[in-house]
């Protein structure tokens, strides 16, 4: 007797053969990219999945390469890119305001004579990254003594280069030109300030801020000005370029303080150039002993 | 071979297996096996290359259906599904890279950061949407759901509404890209404006004034 009975598997659920198929592309794939992954490099790349705790100097490929300079585009890879049109020979630097030594000064002028130092220093991003650059450069309070500053220098104030030709994203109206950072006095005078000329024995590339530019490492990166053209001496308060743009979101002190949030994200942790996982952040970049001195008796949450 | 032919053997198939590719072009970056370079940040570099390719996804699908109205060539319909699923697959590898990445699974932070900031709190109402109709694109689930499925899946446009205003709102300074996105999707909702029934005569005031 013939009995009809259903089939172990419905017809609906057989797979349809192109999908069989597509499903062999797929293992092909798949094994292609197992073969390619050794031992070696997976340990490679878990290893940079765990952050490590050190202050290493971060390679010279990725300071040189991971940079934020508008003057020659928003992406972090555009200045190293586009900053070839920058001419950072011959240099000149204007110096003005209540010094008794005001004047337009060659920069190898400016700085003849004055001690060159090596600092390898943290590096913390207002975005929340880090690096760790080792610095060549002088001191600034050297060239601010040099100068001689008047009872009236309160603050000093730093231009970055306005020059269209030299820099192309000053076309643009993104923010106001040229970019302009300060220092209280006693900030400029701190020895751990720097006015840098080189990273790793090497001048400053374009993408860098060369032929000069302010270092202070336990603020965020943004006071750095790059490729300044001036230096002012002044009673009030500089405007910076960040606090005129976005006064909420970006002051004057802008000391790194992991308790005070950006009011779009968090300051706590940041992520080292190189790692994938976070780390603390560090009052005051961890320069703290060296500097919190100078904030006594100000509020902290006023000083992002 | 007639266009739905040609859809059916080749341009979806293309879809289901092609929407590995940008996965497979990060995972050999990070491996460092291939030329592929990540940059200086690969974290970062994970995060908006995943974000990015949800949104271009999620618009990719959202650009079937006025594509098929246009060119009258119906089978296209047959890419909304696998697109939209991508769209999903990106948006969890994105949520997972914020997640590890970002927060390293301190759930108290990324709590906080959820509640406290707008940018936060858009993204993952979007990443729900697109989790609720991934979850709901099986043929059951459409049986299932009957009309109540197309409502559930017109949500669609509010997550890539959501998934731009997501992106709009973390950038520091230069927008031209997710302003992009936004043009996109302005056209693609222009685009289905017709759908919409026209006003009905009762709500005019004057018509329904006794």
């Amino acid at each position: 007797m013939l009995i009809r009975r259903p089939p172990d598997i419905r017809t609906a659920e057989i797979t349809d053969e192109r999908h069989y198929l597509s499903r062999r592309e797929w293992l092909v794939a798949a094994g292609l990219t197992a073969a390619a992954i050794t031992p070696e490099r997976l340990a490679a790349a878990t290893g940079r999945l765990v952050q490590g705790a050190d202050d290493k100097p971060t390679s010279y490929k990725d300071i040189t390469t991971y940079n934020n300079f508008y003057e020659f585009g928003t992406d972090k890879s555009d200045p190293a890119e586009n900053a070839h049109t920058l001419r950072p020979r011959p240099w000149s630097v204007m110096v003005e305001g209540d010094v008794k030594k005001p004047g337009r000064y060659d920069l190898d002028v400016l700085l003849k004579g004055l001690p060159v130092v090596d600092r390898t220093y943290r590096h913390r991003c207002v975005e929340a990254w880090s690096m760790v650059i080792p610095w060549n450069g002088i001191q600034l309070r050297d060239l601010v003594n040099r100068l001689e500053p008047g009872p009236k220098a309160k603050y000093v104030e730093f231009h970055t280069l306005y020059d269209v030709q030299q820099m192309p994203m000053q076309r643009s109206n993104i923010m106001p030109w040229p970019y302009v950072e300060g220092l209280r006095l006693d900030e400029a005078r701190h020895p751990l300030t720097l006015l840098a000329t080189g990273i790793y024995g090497k001048s400053l590339l374009n993408q860098n801020g060369a032929p000069l530019r302010l270092v202070v490492p336990w603020k965020y990166g943004f006071k750095g000005g790059k490729s300044i053209v001036k230096i002012r001496f002044v009673e009030q308060q500089p405007r910076n370029s960040w606090q005129l743009l976005a006064p909420d979101e970006y002051g004057f002190f802008a000391n790194v303080n992991p308790a005070v949030d950006h009011p779009r994200w968090s300051q706590a942790r940041e992520r080292r150039i190189g790692d994938f996982l976070k780390r603390p952040t560090l009052p005051f970049n961890g320069y703290a002993a060296e500097v919190a001195s100078m904030y006594a008796g100000m509020d902290p949450r006023t000083l992002y | 071979m007639t266009a739905s032919q040609w859809i059916g053997r080749v341009v979806r198939p293309a879809v289901i297996v092609g929407g590995i590719l940008p996965a497979l072009y990060l995972a050999l970056g990070v491996l460092e096996i291939t030329t592929i370079d990540l940059g200086a940040n690969p974290a970062e570099k994970l995060e908006h290359f995943t974000g990015t390719t949800t949104l271009v996804l999620l618009l990719l699908s959202l650009a079937i259906t006025p594509l098929r109205r246009l060119s009258g060539i119906n089978p296209l319909i047959r890419l909304r599904k696998p697109l939209g699923l991508w769209a999903f697959a990106y948006a969890l590898m994105h949520m997972s890279c914020y997640l590890v990445f970002d927060q390293s699974l301190l759930w108290g932070e990324i709590y906080y950061d959820i509640i406290k900031r707008p940018y936060i709190t858009v993204g993952f109402a979007a990443f729900l949407i697109l989790l609720a109709l991934a979850l709901t694109s099986s043929a059951w689930a459409i049986r299932k759901l009957g009309k109540r499925w197309n409502s559930l899946h017109r949500l669609v446009y509010l997550a890539a509404a959501l998934g731009v205003f997501h992106y709009l709102w973390l950038v520091k300074l230069d927008t031209s890209t997710p302003v992009v996105f936004a043009l996109v999707l302005v056209v693609l909702l222009w685009l289905r404006r017709e759908r919409r029934p026209p006003p009905e005569l009762a709500r005019d005031p004057v018509v329904s004034a006794p």
